[in-house]
């Protein structure tokens, strides 16, 4: 639109040299001791410097929420929005900077609740972030009430009786919105988390993670069943694409489809492994599938549930730009001058 | 048969007719072209809020008014000289309006039984004497269009939608005016050949028929106005909105972005700048209005001139983003195009009772720069001076506009953006010593681009240490930001220019509007003045903060009145501020001020000495 060019040019660090250091800021960290936050940060602490994307092109962008103090603990830009609004300040970050590498962090209270409406729209557009849920099943900044996916009957301040509405699955509903990439994984399942980032890192769209985590405050052993030694083998079920689902001590147990699409849990060796259930995270409908594996009755999936390749908003905006380039009438002064006439 | 031709100064013509019936193309059809010949004019489109009510029912009625002179226009005019009524509904509705010994002109084919009930008539008003003093003229609108496209056999249906063109065709040979902009139009306007005939056709057997049927025995004109040399096209308040921010992009070398959720009167906004890809414009259709507003946070975040445009209701979605855009001190323009409220209020009828929410409108001590259009025209300006302000002070300004500015139109000197002043961005890049809160003579803290290395650091909506802009519980530093803030607010004023004063520089009462009231406070109180009171006017176009002469201009009239379409706003904060008794002129009908009112209530206040 214009000759003048204002904006800066940058010659950038070099991300080879970066180390998790570079990533850590001088503020204090203001978590509850034993949070399950402190090993998220500490987890996207060290795949940082491993994404060969320099520092300063780093945005984290938060809403409200135990969750949402996440920016101010990275060495990286950041903002602290409003509650469940981060999406849409990352929405318009990514639409003029797709250059920067943009992520949000959010909860259970402030992306599904408060924030619902942008966490779907975020997802159906395909902007290219990445988006960390951290999920702990309860309102922890506010002092305890229950959340949006705290199971039914949730005894918590504001539910004395426990709570009568039913949850919601973060992951299904991100499957529901048309989300290009969703994966789930666990604070202390440090491994698998950080494999789980690079993934969602290096995925061009919006890159969904449920990240379940404990608050040893409020809702604390939410997730016992899922990180406890003598039980995970058995609650948990790691996906793999292309790999056929199997869980248990020895992999003895798998999931199969029975009638009416209903998955069942089989012994692998009586059943046949060849039958068994191939997880394929490029169907819609194997995504939606394992994401309807919950607990009591199933083992509860991690893993990547559904990646796949859709230009991202931001790409399909730039192209937009770009093709308009080509039109006529590039100054502010020829759209003035439409349908003029003199008065001498 | 040759007829006579009377020369007149200023006409005004109500164009109404079915909300489906084409009123507002005919309308904005006539303004063009009356703009191309000469004139000077000011228009006022109402209409309702349903695309399609039912037909021939008082709620579809929709209406366009023109005023168009050899002088100087302020107003689109109290009173029409001429009505158009394309059904009974529409002279119902409108017939109170129109001066006595008006022109009205009926499409009588409409004038049935069916539509007479429709519009709550027991007795037809050709028979029931209501229509005793006007200039009646019935006129086969209907039929005579049938006829005209008959044989380009269209459906009915199609036909008859022609009818508004002859409509307009026969105004244009009442007014003697040429028809060629509208046959260009409509030749550029409808693809299907067919439709594109018919629609011809129609125009021209609506002209040919003022010319040679015997229902005229005269037709009028009026002299072009004395105009200031210079190229001059017509311009509706959002289009001037639009093109302002075009500017101001360009001027500044910033790429504009827009996060918007449709909603009436704004809309068009979004719709005209979502044209300009070619311009570098991005336009978002958020999800909601949050998710606007704060979309365009993020967009000014990284570097972008970041608008967000909404009505009232909208405006009061946006509250606790505007907060954060505060507290994160970037700049954004917030545009309210007012309409009536509360709640959904009219969308279609303007009003200026946003401004209290404007103001105040935010949690916590939130004060934010509040500007305002005063006409279609000055909506290009006042777009250019929000996004100044706003980059300058790195603040968010709310502009306000409303319903009537944004669908009028009025002749207008078409701006050299070469002699526009540019407007100045500094993006920070120095890492020595950079905090994120620093302040520059304006207050304002440096703009860093995330991207830049070696300014990492982290905003938010948690109040900030003073420079550092660390999280800060602190108790005399919450206060001393919390003074601060007001104070960048205030900073605003020391840029503006001394404050414009039309009519008398002091005497007698001093009238101080905003916003719409421009034109019919300006004609109110050049009338009065003509009579040989004294009476000033001062128009604000900042209203926070005030221009820091207000109290001085104030102290010279005896007097001072402010007329608002709301139930007194802009009063109570001159009050608060200034411990003026300054008196209200409150309307709020979803209307705009009559120049008669505004006269009246002049000289209410100097008859009560």
């Amino acid at each position: 639109m214009t000759s003048l060019n204002i904006y800066p040019e940058f010659k950038h660090t070099d991300p080879a040299t970066q180390t998790r250091k570079d990533f850590v800021t001088d503020q204090d960290v203001r978590w509850c001791p034993g949070c399950g936050d402190y090993s998220i940060l500490a987890q996207v602490q060290r795949v940082m410097p491993t994404l060969g994307i320099p520092r300063e092109n780093y945005v984290f962008v938060s809403g409200i929420g135990c969750s949402s103090r996440f920016p101010y603990y990275m060495e990286t830009y950041g903002i602290h929005s409003i509650h469940g609004r981060a999406p849409a300040v990352a929405t318009g970050i990514k639409a003029m900077r797709p250059d920067l590498s943009v992520w949000v962090i959010t909860g259970d209270g402030d992306a599904l609740s408060i924030g619902g409406n942008h966490f779907m729209h975020v997802l159906r557009r395909n902007v290219d972030l990445k988006l960390l849920l951290f999920n702990n099943q309860i309102y922890g900044l506010t002092k305890g009430q229950y959340s949006p996916t705290s199971p039914v009957g949730t005894k918590a301040k504001s539910t004395p009786m426990g709570s009568i509405d039913y949850p919601i699955d973060p992951v299904s509903l991100a499957l529901g919105a048309n989300a290009t990439f969703v994966a789930r994984s666990l604070d202390v399942h440090a491994g698998h988390l950080q494999r789980v980032l690079k993934r969602a890192a290096d995925h061009k769209g919006t890159a969904f993670v449920e990240i379940y985590q404990n608050c040893n405050i409020f809702n604390d052993g939410a997730f016992d069943a899922l990180t406890d030694k003598e039980t995970k083998s058995d609650t948990v079920i790691e996906i793999e694409h292309g790999k056929p689902m199997r869980f248990g001590k020895n992999l003895e147990k798998g999931i199969a489809l029975g009638e009416g699409m209903r998955p069942k849990i089989v012994d692998v060796a009586s059943y046949g492994e060849d039958k068994l259930l191939v997880h394929d995270e490029q169907s819609e409908v194997c995504g939606l599938l394992v994401s309807r594996l919950q607990a009591p009755h199933f083992p509860t999936p991690i893993g990547v549930f559904h990646a796949v390749s859709r230009p991202s908003y931001d790409q399909l905006l730039v192209e937009q730009l770009d093709r308009a380039k080509t039109q006529k009438r590039t100054r502010v002064q020829d759209l003035l001058n439409d349908g003029q006439w003199t008065v001498k | 048969m040759h007829k006579a031709v009377e020369t007149v100064s200023t006409v005004a013509i109500r164009f109404a007719g079915d909300s489906g019936d084409g009123m507002q193309v005919t309308g904005s059809q006539f303004t063009d072209t009356t703009g191309l010949a000469g004139n000077d004019l000011a228009t006022f489109p109402d209409f309702p809020a349903e695309i399609r009510a039912p037909a021939g029912s008082l709620a579809g009625v929709s209406g366009f008014q023109i005023k168009f002179s050899s002088e100087a226009v302020f107003t689109p005019g109290d009173a029409p000289d001429v009505l158009v009524a394309m059904n009974p509904a529409a002279l119902k509705v409108n017939l109170k309006d129109l001066k006595p010994g008006g022109l009205l002109i009926l499409n009588s084919e409409a004038f049935n039984a069916k539509n007479f009930e429709r519009a709550g008539y027991t007795k037809s008003p050709l028979e029931d004497g209501s229509l005793k003093g006007f200039k009646l003229f019935q006129a086969d609108i209907t039929g005579m269009t049938l006829k005209a496209v008959e044989e380009l056999k269209l459906n009915n249906r199609a036909a008859v939608r022609c009818k508004n063109f002859f409509a307009l065709g026969l105004v244009y040979w009442l007014y003697n005016r040429e028809m060629h902009y509208t046959v260009t139009w409509i030749a550029e306007k409808f693809k299907d050949p067919t439709t594109r005939e018919a629609n011809l056709r129609a125009l021209k057997a609506g002209y040919h028929f003022g010319e040679t049927a015997e229902l005229f025995d005269r037709n009028y004109e009026i002299k072009p106005a004395k105009i200031e040399p210079g190229n001059y096209r017509n311009i509706a308040g959002n289009e001037a909105l639009s093109l302002g921010f075009l500017a101001a992009a360009e001027l500044s070398g910033l790429s504009l972005f827009l996060g918007s959720y449709p909603i009436t009167p704004a809309s068009d906004i979004l719709h005209e700048l979502a044209r300009y890809k070619n311009l570098g414009v991005r336009t978002f259709q958020a999800e909601d209005e949050i998710a606007a507003i704060c979309s365009a946070i993020g967009a000014a975040y990284s570097g972008a001139l970041a608008l967000t445009t909404t009505s009232g209701p909208g405006l009061a979605l946006k509250g606790e983003g505007m907060g954060l855009a505060l507290m994160l001190e970037l700049p954004l323009v917030i545009v309210d195009v007012q309409r009536a409220g509360p709640s959904t209020g009219m969308p279609t009828k303007t009003e200026q009772a946003d401004l209290m929410q404007a103001m105040y409108g935010r949690n916590g001590e939130a004060p934010l720069p509040v500007i305002a259009a005063k006409s279609p025209g000055d909506c290009f300006y006042t777009a250019i001076e929000a996004c100044r302000m706003a980059i300058t002070h790195m603040i968010p300004v709310i502009l306000l506009s409303d319903g009537f500015v944004a669908n009028s139109a009025e002749p207008w000197r078409v701006p050299d953006m070469s002699k526009l002043p540019p407007i100045k961005v500094r993006f920070h890049t120095e890492q020595k010593d950079f905090a994120p809160y620093a302040r520059d003579e304006h207050l304002a803290r440096p703009w860093a681009l995330p991207g830049t290395p070696g300014l990492e650091h982290r905003i938010g909506g948690i109040e900030k240490q003073h420079l550092t802009g660390n999280i800060s519980y602190d108790a005399a530093n919450h206060e001393f930001m919390c003074k601060l803030r007001a104070e960048r607010v205030q900073k605003i004023a020391d840029s503006l220019p001394p404050t414009e004063i039309n009519g008398d520089a002091s005497g007698e009462l001093l009238v101080i509007g905003w916003g719409d009231s421009y034109g019919a406070i300006r004609a109110g109180v050049e009338n009065v003045r003509a009579g040989g009171a004294k009476v000033g006017h001062v128009h604000l176009r900042w209203i926070n903060p005030f221009p820091n002469d207000l109290g001085d201009i104030m102290k010279r009239y005896k007097r001072v009145l402010v007329p608002e379409l709301n139930l007194g706003q802009l009063v109570k904060l001159i009050r608060a501020r200034y411990l003026v008794d300054a008196r209200s002129f409150p309307k709020i009908q979803g209307q705009p001020f009559k120049e008669q009112e505004i006269i009246a209530a002049i000289k209410q206040q100097l008859e009560s000495n």
